[in-house]
């Protein structure tokens, strides 16, 4: 499979070549291309789940609508937590492409604590919602909210759990073996999930206050 | 190729991004919360901000380029683009008129 495409992969990665430098492979770059598909078929289902909410918005049910319910000052916050964090996975990145084991640890360490900040203040805006009567089932609205802005909360979630993994994986093994490819394609999928939170405070939060 | 460019970004890509995607956020909340201008102007300015901080993010964190060894990545991104399209415009626009059609009709009232 390898052959027939020679060099058309390598964008994310450090690029799979011959000489030495890193010990990367031709299958790390098809293994990467094939996780960029994934990525490119979880935008179909965010799209699904966008288009969904944008239909279903305006159907509040005589409950609250987004400028009843959305803090913006809470959603910026959460917004430069994961903002930060897709920028220290880049610091993570440029370490691994030194071979610098430590210093991937360390900025895997800061990412997953600004990740980890996004998910509980979402978890926490969720929760106060709930509790005052605005779950999911209120409204059409509510549903496509929940719906969409928690399936983007479940990938944060997983993608935590990667990196915790991950940082052992890295404490024990060094950058040897797997660690650099998986490592590479945790970090599209990190400054993926970045790229859909703008489409979420923008047409969710943004466009649900003006 | 290992020359420390594009592949895998530098530390000042990174930090060029991040500055850029920091105006971008700031610049959309800011409009949204002391707005100025009429709705529909509003709104066409945070979709035009997400649109360029979108490209930001895709050139200065995923590398995204219009090299030549970028081509299948960029093609299947071009490729989920168009079915993105498709799948948003094609569900708002038949929604849409469902919507208007139901309203129009004086036996049937959707909610909303």
């Amino acid at each position: 499979m390898s052959v027939d495409l020679p060099g058309q992969y390598s964008l994310i990665a450090p690029r799979p070549v011959a000489h030495g430098h890193h010990d990367g492979s031709a299958a790390d770059g098809d293994a990467l291309f094939g996780f960029w598909i994934y990525i490119m078929t979880d935008c179909v289902l965010f799209a699904c789940l966008f288009a969904t909410f944008a239909v279903l918005r305006h159907n509040v049910a005589d409950g609250p609508t987004g400028r009843d319910i959305f803090d913006l000052p809470y959603v910026i916050t959460e917004t430069f937590c994961l903002l930060i964090s897709s920028v220290t996975y880049g610091f993570a990145s440029l370490a691994l492409y030194r071979n610098a084991s430590r210093q991937v640890l360390s900025w895997l360490a800061v990412t997953f604590l600004f990740g980890f900040v996004f998910i509980t203040m979402e978890v926490t805006e969720f929760h106060h919602l709930v509790t005052v009567g605005f779950g999911p089932a209120r409204s059409a609205f509510l549903s496509g909210f929940f719906t969409l802005v928690g399936t983007h909360g479940l990938h944060v979630t997983l993608g935590l759990v990667w990196m915790a993994v991950m940082m052992v994986q890295v404490a024990r093994g060094g950058l040897g073996g797997s660690a650099r490819r998986r490592l590479s394609n945790l970090g599209v999928f990190w400054h993926f999930l970045d790229i859909v939170w703008i489409c979420v405070f923008t047409i969710v939060y943004l466009m649900g206050t003006v | 190729m290992e020359t420390g460019h594009a592949d895998h970004g530098t530390l000042k890509s990174y930090l060029t991004g991040f500055a850029l995607a920091v105006v971008l956020t700031v610049a959309a909340f800011f409009v949204v919360m002391h707005p100025a201008m009429p709705r529909t102007a509003i709104i066409a300015v945070i979709l035009a901000l997400a649109v360029v901080q979108i490209l930001v993010h895709l050139t200065y964190f995923l590398h995204m380029s219009l090299r030549r060894d970028n081509r299948w990545n960029l093609l299947s991104l071009v490729f989920t683009v168009l079915i993105l399209a498709l799948i948003v415009g094609g569900s708002l626009w038949i929604m849409h008129n469902m919507i208007t059609t139901l309203m129009a009709s004086p036996s049937v009232m959707p909610h909303g």
